[in-house]
């Protein structure tokens, strides 16, 4: 019951933290928002030589990046989460909060759930925003893709976590976002088809076929067009998986590197 | 469905053994039923999905299209660099223009065999079926001349001099007037078919592709590929009623070039191909105002709607594929590989 009691209260915490700044609301929002309609404007008939799967015609630049653009705001959104993590860290609320009589895999696990819910329902208000400006998917796909966005929510969540554990102040957020955030996006299928990448560089396709991010976009692509791209989900779990051990390791204050600082 | 009773003798035995064949043959020797049966299960399958069929200008063959799974279902040879295709009325035979034959092929399209060719002219590129199912107006590209067939007889009716480059071809819906454009002299020429003789010429923007009769014969509607417009005739004066412009966001306007178009039901709408611009075009018919873009393959020249006009088949010459749009959502659904540089398209009922 306690188990329960814990995992409703660090959701609720997580969504007042989030009613409560409705400007990040908005900031996650715009984001993703000037991509599809000012980027991918400007690329309109750059794309659209070839149909690759799950697409059964020519689609659109803009057609193209929304799946990468949900997995934006599941990345942002998943480092967000880990900097809070570390703001609560400096605030001395972690430590009320890991004093608590339960295993600590199972708190990081509902923080994980919790920050993965509010991405979600960020990326259900960028699909409403784009089907305002005709920019849609299946209509099931609306349904299909949601299993797909917790998978890869949870394993880039899990990503900010582990990060979160060996960042041991505020400052050093910025560093995340030119190692982490910026290389996983840029170096993924999120703004080019992987074929395209392979023509220029065979090893920047070779980067990219094994980074993560790649994998949770094309997921999310099938996903949004009613099929499941399984190569794609077997990697995301996996590194779903390790990013969670990568994670309660860091938090454990037996080994991981909380312990020095403790 | 065909009943197999509907099948002659000859699928049960041959006319020679029936005399002496017991009065129930099929109780005794159920063979022959069964058979007959089979045939027609097997003739009745193709007859339920009917077809897009599509002329592959580079591969001398045409690709049939099943408009329920939007598949390929059958390729068929025909005579060099086939482009306008058209059927008859009660879709008995089709008649394709091989341009590099210059002939019109004649064929059956249950068996896919050329029936015969009939006289054409030289480089006949386009063409149109009289109301009367029997006369085909034909234009000859490099003759700057328009034939007229009969296709019951097999032979030219008349010659009429036309424009040079003669290509698109339209007739009113009473048959009394045929449309001749010719590329190169950018005119619509206007024949009166009682006579066979020209009785107006009317300019239009450089390079007219395509023309059309709509809203029951009173207007004609004539693309110009390299203008990028739709001119529209009034037919009772031959005066011009209105132009059409296009504009596309991104896209250079020399690439935007109104070729083949076609109207949904009713003739509310027209879906106009734009050429290497590699969008279909909607365009009000009553305000002539371009209401909507949709992205298909490259090079798309020329289309044919499915039964109820639900769906639209466009041709896209240079990416070899054909590009299915949704007519009610204005949405491609699929893009469908066929042979190499798709040019006309018509469509075939089989039920």
């Amino acid at each position: 019951m306690t188990w329960l009691t814990a995992l409703a209260a660090i959701v609720a915490r997580e969504a007042l933290r989030f009613v409560h700044q409705r400007e990040r609301f908005v900031a996650a929002l715009v984001r993703p928002l000037v991509w599809l309609l000012v980027f991918a404007a400007g690329f309109r008939a750059a794309l659209g030589l070839s149909i690759i799967p799950p697409y059964q015609t020519y689609i659109t630049y803009e057609t193209y990046i929304v799946p990468g653009l949900c997995g934006m705001i599941l990345l942002f959104n998943g480092m967000q989460s880990s900097l809070s993590l570390v703001y609560d860290r400096e605030m001395g609320s972690m430590r009320l909060l890991l004093t608590a009589p339960l295993p600590r895999w199972w708190l990081l696990l509902s923080k994980l759930l919790a920050s993965t819910a509010i991405s979600i329902l960020q990326v259900y208000a960028f699909l409403a925003i784009a089907a305002l400006f005709d920019i849609t998917v299946a209509p099931l796909g609306y349904l299909t893709v949601l299993p797909a966005l917790i998978v890869a929510g949870l394993m880039l969540g899990a990503l900010g976590l582990a990060l979160s554990s060996f960042i041991k102040q505020l400052e050093n957020f910025a560093g995340v976002m030119n190692f982490v955030i910026f290389p996983m996006f840029f170096l993924s299928s999120a703004l080019y088809p992987l074929w395209k990448m392979a023509e220029s560089s065979e090893l920047l396709h070779d980067i990219c076929a094994v980074n993560p991010f790649t994998h949770a976009v094309e997921l999310i692509r099938f996903a949004l067009y009613t099929q499941l791209a399984p190569w794609s989900l077997l990697w995301t779990l996996l590194a779903a998986a390790l990013f969670s051990a990568l994670a309660i390791w860091g938090y454990d204050p037996q080994r991981g590197l909380t312990r020095k600082r403790a | 469905m065909i009943p197999a009773s509907s099948f002659p003798k000859y699928l049960g035995g041959s006319p020679k053994d029936g005399g002496q064949r017991p009065p129930s043959p099929a109780r005794r020797n159920p063979l022959p039923m069964i058979r007959a049966a089979c045939i027609a299960t097997v003739l009745a399958l193709p007859a339920q999905a009917d077809e897009i069929w599509v002329t592959n200008e580079h591969d001398d063959t045409i690709s049939v299209i099943d408009t329920d799974t939007l598949e390929v279902t059958r390729t068929i040879e025909t005579g060099e660099r086939p482009r306008g295709i058209t059927f008859s009325k009660d879709h008995s035979v089709v008649y394709i223009c091989a341009s590099d034959s210059d002939a019109v092929q004649v064929m059956d399209p249950v068996s896919g065999e050329i029936l015969h060719d009939l006289p054409s002219g030289e480089d006949p590129e386009q063409f149109v079926l009289a109301p009367d199912n029997r006369h085909l107006y034909i234009a000859n590209e490099d003759d700057a001349i328009t034939t007229v067939v009969d296709t019951e007889t097999r032979t030219v009716v008349a010659q009429i001099d036309v424009g040079i480059e003669p290509e698109g071809m339209a007739i009113s819906p009473d048959g009394t007037i045929a449309i001749t454009t010719s590329e190169t002299t950018n005119m619509a020429h206007w024949i009166d078919t009682a006579t066979q003789e020209l009785f107006a010429n009317t300019l239009v923007d450089s390079r007219p592709r395509h023309a059309e009769f709509v809203k029951d014969g009173t207007e004609l509607w004539v693309s110009s590929e390299i203008g990028g417009t739709i001119t529209v005739f009034d037919v009772a004066t031959q005066a011009e009623k209105a132009k059409i412009d296009f504009d596309l966001p991104n896209i250079h306007p020399d690439r935007v070039q109104p070729v083949g178009f076609e109207f949904t039901t009713g003739d509310t709408h027209a879906f106009v191909a734009l050429g290497p611009s590699n969008h279909l075009a909607v365009v009000d018919a009553e305000t002539y105002e371009v209401e909507d873009y949709i992205l298909v393959g490259r090079r798309v020249w020329h289309m044919a709607f499915d039964a109820d006009r639900a769906r639209l088949f466009t041709t896209n010459g240079i990416s070899g594929d054909v590009t299915v749009v949704d007519v009610a959502s204005r949405k491609p659904i699929k893009t469908i590989k066929v042979g190499r540089f798709p040019w006309g398209a018509a469509f075939r009922p089989t039920n």
